[in-house]
């Protein structure tokens, strides 16, 4: 059962076993285990986040061609289902039909980049994705009338997912079982859906070829695999994910706007959050993804700390600035390239074979 | 192929005309779509003012990349790096600047310029030293590692100067605009054509009629070749990087005066615009750069003055345009 589950796909060390086993376990229980709307907030954004950088590390790690459009997908999908939820009132109907047309614009948007760079060479791809996606970014904050422009829409969900709605009468386990809970849980097996499909995707002969593919490509070529097809196929499954994690997203916060999607910082998020976890396996999303948000909140409050300290020197208190926890998490990007570039569950697994 | 005769004298294979055209083309026909010929004037000057400012920073951006298979993230970092160093001589040489003298104002401009791109040439030198140089010949960690040293370069550049945008007046003397007849020209954009015009051609001159040119050149087309037959290219890509972050650095200067104002994200920003650019161009090539660079650059201007709203997409469809075109740009100058 496990093993079908998984797609035969083990993370291959016990230190790792136990501590995805724990970051599952927490956030299948974050209602009871961490009461208050705050930890849900972070455990609902730790999945959908998950889901958004699995899907990265199919195109940076699997196939080894960097994106910067990633965030673009995520956004088509938080305003595809925002929009659609804004316009045509808090119903299924209007996810369903806003994530459609969403997911059908990525994977529209995919082709046409694919076709446009894959074909030539993969460090085109990067080029053209970072110009497309911040020409995208500047549109959609211009488009007031659909997007809301820089202040984004706000809008209600179905009334099953709001904090009024109540399924029991009584409490459990000292929990009132609220529609919010009931949305996190929306979320979250949602986000374990897509990531067992992508997991079996990655497993199957077609994730074998994409290996391959970035291991030697010129090899892969002459083994009579059509690589251009291969990559623009995981390119719009990658589009795809994304964009349904952005629905994720768009449905957990009832807001979208280019704060929560498709800024650039988010797209160096989620490209610190893969590359910290570890390229070339999904359970380094997991961890990156958890390890870099729990740490966003942790290591700002540790440098407002530091920031006090050093209060009455020059410099230093810029330095330990809580918005400047980027530069920190820049140079350790910089260094985990450098000496860990599997990350660490890259690490974690090698420990245990030697 | 060609041949070397005497003095590294080369004769060329065919020049391809094609791309030579463009912009001309694109020129002429704004006139009938914008109608007044004295808008027209404007906005094509305009274009290429702004066309100048961004191959400056695309030049070395593109050399870098055809000399050592380098595609620098970070490039754009050099870009505010540059434009941020301006400040530093804000207030020395305040009384040059807001002076009545065009003398006084120009030189102190050069000043400027002068030490933002020793600054930004030094940088250089440390960054490809520290970030670049452990990941040659890896494209995805040197992707990865030079957008990791564009944030670290941005939050200190922020750490230094703050996240406020800062206003950066231009010089006294170089403010307003000059009328021929009925066409009204910005004194500044015209000095931005003129510095322009002024690297371009002395970068023809180094790459065409030097020796370190010529290694260059020959470089881009096939480096295996050129270190086979006993050049240190490694030692020749250093020094390009650094005149390409120098002159990054010059770029951001020009631009900030444009603008009149610095953000911490400007660079960001700006390399957009610098990719499309040496992706319109060919990656390696410097003419096909120019070109790209006008091209966008005309072509951003004609299309905010005519359809506004299309602005924002005109250079990705004119990058679409060329690709269908030619699927490696305009002059595709190397071989990988």
């Amino acid at each position: 059962m496990l093993r079908t589950l998984l797609s035969d796909d083990f993370p291959q060390s016990r230190i790792l076993s136990a501590l995805l086993l724990l970051i599952f376990i927490g956030l299948a229980s974050a209602p009871f285990l961490f009461p208050g709307s705050q930890s849900l907030n972070a455990a609902a954004k730790i999945c959908y986040f998950i889901v958004l950088v699995a899907s990265y590390d199919l195109l940076i790690g699997y196939t080894g061609i960097v994106s910067f459009a990633h965030a673009m997908f995520f956004g088509i999908g938080g305003y595809g289902a925002g929009i659609a939820l804004y316009a045509w009132g808090p119903t299924w109907c209007s996810i369903a039909l806003g994530t459609l047309i969403a997911l059908v614009l990525s994977i529209f948007l995919a082709l046409i980049i694919g076709l446009f760079s894959l074909r030539v060479r993969a460090i085109f791809f990067a080029m053209i994705t970072l110009a497309v996606a911040s020409v995208f970014a500047i549109l959609a904050s211009q488009l007031g009338w659909l997007t809301g422009g820089e202040d984004g829409r706000t809008y209600q969900i179905p009334l099953v997912l709001r904090p009024g709605f109540h399924l029991f009468e009584q409490n459990v386990l000292g929990v009132p079982i609220n529609g919010r809970i009931l949305a996190y849980y929306f979320v979250f097996f949602c986000a374990l859906v897509l990531f067992l499909i992508m997991l079996r995707v990655v497993n199957s002969p077609f994730g074998r070829v994409l290996q391959a593919i970035r291991e030697n490509e010129f090899r892969a070529e002459a083994l009579g695999y059509r690589t251009v097809l291969y990559r623009s196929i995981i390119n719009c499954v990658s589009a795809v994910i994304a964009t349904l994690a952005g629905v994720l997203c768009a449905v957990w916060l009832r807001y979208t706007g280019p704060a929560t999607t498709l800024n650039f910082d988010i797209m160096l998020d989620i490209l610190l959050m893969a590359v910290i976890g570890g390229m070339g396996t999904l359970y380094g999303a997991i961890l990156g993804a958890t390890i870099f948000l729990l740490a966003e909140s942790y290591l700002q409050h540790l440098m407002a700390v530091i920031g006090k300290v050093t209060a009455g020197l020059p410099v230093l208190p810029q330095l330990f600035h809580p918005d400047r926890w980027l530069l920190w998490l820049g140079i350790l990007f910089i260094l985990s390239v450098y000496f860990f570039p599997t990350g660490i569950v890259g690490r974690l697994q090698r420990c245990k074979t030697t | 192929m060609s041949t070397i005769k005497d003095q590294g004298e080369i004769v060329d294979r065919p020049l391809d005309w094609q791309p030579l055209v463009l912009v001309p083309l694109l020129i002429f026909i704004a006139l009938p779509l914008i109608g007044s010929p004295s808008t027209w004037a404007t906005l094509t000057i305009a274009g290429l003012a702004m066309g100048m400012m961004i191959f400056i920073m695309a030049s070395g951006l593109t050399l870098v990349f055809g000399l050592m298979d380098v595609l620098n993230f970070g490039h754009g970092a050099f870009i505010s790096l540059g434009a941020y160093t301006t400040t530093l001589l804000l207030l020395p040489l305040s009384g040059w600047l807001v002076a009545e003298s065009l003398m006084l104002n120009f030189v102190a401009l050069l000043a400027m310029i002068a030490l933002a791109m020793l600054i930004t040439g030094i940088a250089g030198y440390f960054f490809e030293r520290v970030i670049i140089m452990p990941v040659y010949g890896r494209h995805l960690h040197q992707i990865l590692v030079t957008v990791g040293g564009l944030i670290v370069a941005q939050q200190i550049i922020i750490v230094l100067w703050g996240p406020i945008q800062i206003t950066l007046p231009l010089p006294t003397a170089l403010r307003g605009i000059i009328v021929f007849g009925d066409i009204a020209v910005e004194r500044y954009r015209l000095i931005v054509v003129v510095i322009g015009l002024t690297v371009f051609s002395s970068m023809l001159l180094v790459l065409h009629c030097t020796k370190i040119g010529l290694l260059i050149r020959a470089g881009v087309e096939n480096s295996e070749m050129v270190e086979a037959l006993g050049y240190h290219l490694r030692r020749l890509f250093i020094g390009v990087f650094v005149a390409g972050s120098a002159l990054a650095g010059l770029g951001g200067v020009m631009w900030a005066f444009y603008r009149e104002a610095l953000t911490p994200g400007m660079g960001l920003e700006l390399m957009v615009l610098v990719f499309i650019v040496v992706i319109i161009g060919g990656l390696g090539s410097v003419g096909g750069c120019l070109i790209g660079a006008l091209l966008v650059a005309l072509t951003a201007n004609y299309t905010g003055f005519l359809a506004p709203k299309l602005a924002l997409g005109s250079n990705i469809l004119l990058m679409i345009l060329i690709l269908l075109w030619r699927s490696r740009g305009l002059y595709s100058v190397t071989s990988r």
